[in-house]
């Protein structure tokens, strides 16, 4: 019973260590198609993703070091990851992001 | 003592969604990367990251309820607002795209929102 509780926790570490290692190959697969990409909505694509990922990382940390400290930042990352791609996308369209002739 | 196997379970869990989680953030990156033009990359960004992240964080939601014995809202509305704001995100960017002139891909057959666009401009 108690050796059976040893073998999940030592599992759960064994994966969250596959996972960071997992999303950080992401990262740099996402990394490429921003250096390289064709056009700027492609980087801008692949910005967005990398938000993503950086989310998840964030979670990934929290449990691998086992504090409750980094659910904060997970929200927060994506709160400003939003606001981030609407401006980018604002600009990506028109040229400009706040426009001043609304009338 | 009782409650020695719901942790058991608790804790298979955990490493279930965190694995499947990443294994669909790894496929997302992977289809941004191979697909020709910005409007498949976009197919493969929103949907595939947005089940990736909520898997990867119902296990840390999980984990912390094990480990700590808290419910974590914060990583619940993560969630939520992931599941908000990622179609929009998509949007927005693929409306970006179009109107500033990308090409679509040599293997793409059909425009149809040219043709909206031109029987708009009819009427």
């Amino acid at each position: 019973m108690k050796n059976m509780l040893d073998v999940t926790q030592s599992l759960v570490q064994i994966s969250v260590t596959i996972s960071i290692v997992g999303v950080s190959i992401s990262l740099l697969l996402l990394l490429y198609r921003t250096v390289k990409g064709p056009t700027n909505p492609d980087r801008a694509v692949a910005l967005d993703t990398i938000g993503v990922n950086i989310m998840a990382l964030a979670g990934l940390i929290a449990v691998y070091l086992v504090t409750t400290k980094a659910n904060d930042v997970v929200l927060l990352i994506g709160i400003l990851l939003f606001i981030g791609n609407v401006g980018l996308a604002k600009f990506l369209e028109k040229g400009v992001i706040i426009e001043r002739n609304m009338d | 003592m009782s409650g020695t196997w719901i942790n058991v379970i608790l804790d298979i869990l955990i490493c279930i969604s965190l694995l499947s989680g990443t294994f669909f953030i790894v496929s997302a990156s992977i289809g941004i990367l191979r697909f020709p033009d910005v409007y498949t990359r976009l197919h493969a960004a929103t949907k595939g990251s947005t089940l990736g992240i909520t898997g990867i964080l119902i296990g840390s939601f999980l984990f912390m309820y094990v480990e700590h014995g808290i419910v974590s809202g914060k990583l619940l509305l993560g969630i939520l607002f992931i599941l908000l704001t990622a179609p929009v995100t998509g949007h927005v960017l693929g409306r970006a795209a179009y109107y500033s002139g990308v090409p679509l891909s040599d293997k793409s057959v059909e425009d149809e929102h040219k043709k909206n666009l031109e029987k708009v401009k009819d009427h």
